[in-house]
């Protein structure tokens, strides 16, 4: 992609996690909370339903990052998770992951993201940092 | 069971190191949907090394996983994770807050290479309560 410059709008990228996402992840991360695959133990600590892990969130928010920078090195990336992703046995969860270009700045770029599961922010104050090589990987 | 405030400034490190493969790190990648072009370690990988150092906590004071959820993360890097890495992790409690009907747990985690270089470091809020 071309340059980043701050305000740039960054096209939304939209992501399904269902259940079997979910195993996965717990496979491949070693998360094998029951909260991510047992809806009754799930339930008996107050949760809807099973959820998806925060750092599955995460970290498809971090893809979204990379897809946007041509893989840009990562300074920085954190958030609150102040919704849980709900996920369904029938039907996949949505994450729906917009950014922003907020500034540019002795080689570094933040981002300013809104990252949802349908209508809900489930992340707050999330925050990605990159680095950008004037003649690298964020120019392709 | 509440989370004793004098956990503060106790630390637990991850019991072995993590070696980045080239398969774990395809695992890791794939389970976040990255397709087999993508050959860099995805930056919330380190997650794996900082869950294994959480579980040290978790085991030495004999809280349940299924009582934690993870109510924050943010990773700082001081480089790129690479294949061939050698990580080790060690967890410091940093806060405990009591809001009554659950506890909030403030971690560091610092992940170094073979060589003792900081690579990164992950900061964890862990929220304990609920049920029985």
């Amino acid at each position: 992609m071309s340059r980043l410059s701050a305000g740039d709008v960054l096209p939304r990228q939209v992501f399904e996690i269902s259940r079997a996402d979910l195993v996965a992840y717990a496979e491949a991360s070693g998360d094998h909370n029951p909260i991510h695959q047992d809806e009754e133990v799930a339930r008996s600590v107050g949760l809807p339903g099973v959820i998806a892990h925060g750092m599955l969130t995460l970290g498809l928010v971090g893809r979204a990052v990379q897809e946007w920078t041509g893989g840009a090195e990562v300074v920085e990336l954190g958030a609150k998770f102040v919704s849980p992703v709900v996920v369904p046995a029938d039907a996949p969860a949505t994450l729906a992951v917009e950014g922003t270009v907020k500034d540019v700045a002795d080689g570094l770029v933040t981002l300013a993201l809104d990252v949802r599961s349908g209508d809900t922010k489930v992340l707050g104050m999330p925050r990605a940092v990159l680095r950008v090589d004037p003649a690298g990987r964020s120019e392709g | 069971m509440p989370v004793a405030a004098d956990l503060v400034g106790r630390s637990y490190p991850a019991p072995a190191p993590l070696e980045v493969t080239a398969e774990r790190v395809r695992a890791f990648a794939a389970a976040l949907g990255h397709d087999s072009s993508y050959d860099d370690v995805p930056p919330t990988f380190p997650i794996v090394l900082a869950f294994d150092a959480m579980q040290a906590f978790l085991d030495a004071e004999q809280v349940d996983l299924h009582r934690i959820v993870h109510g924050e993360q943010r990773f700082t890097y001081e480089r790129p994770l690479r294949v061939g890495d050698r990580l080790s992790a060690t967890l410091v409690v940093r806060t405990v807050r009591s809001l009554g009907v659950a506890d909030v747990i403030g971690t560091a985690s610092e992940i170094v290479d073979a060589d003792g270089a900081l690579v990164c470091t992950g900061t964890a809020t862990l929220v304990h309560g609920g049920g029985e």
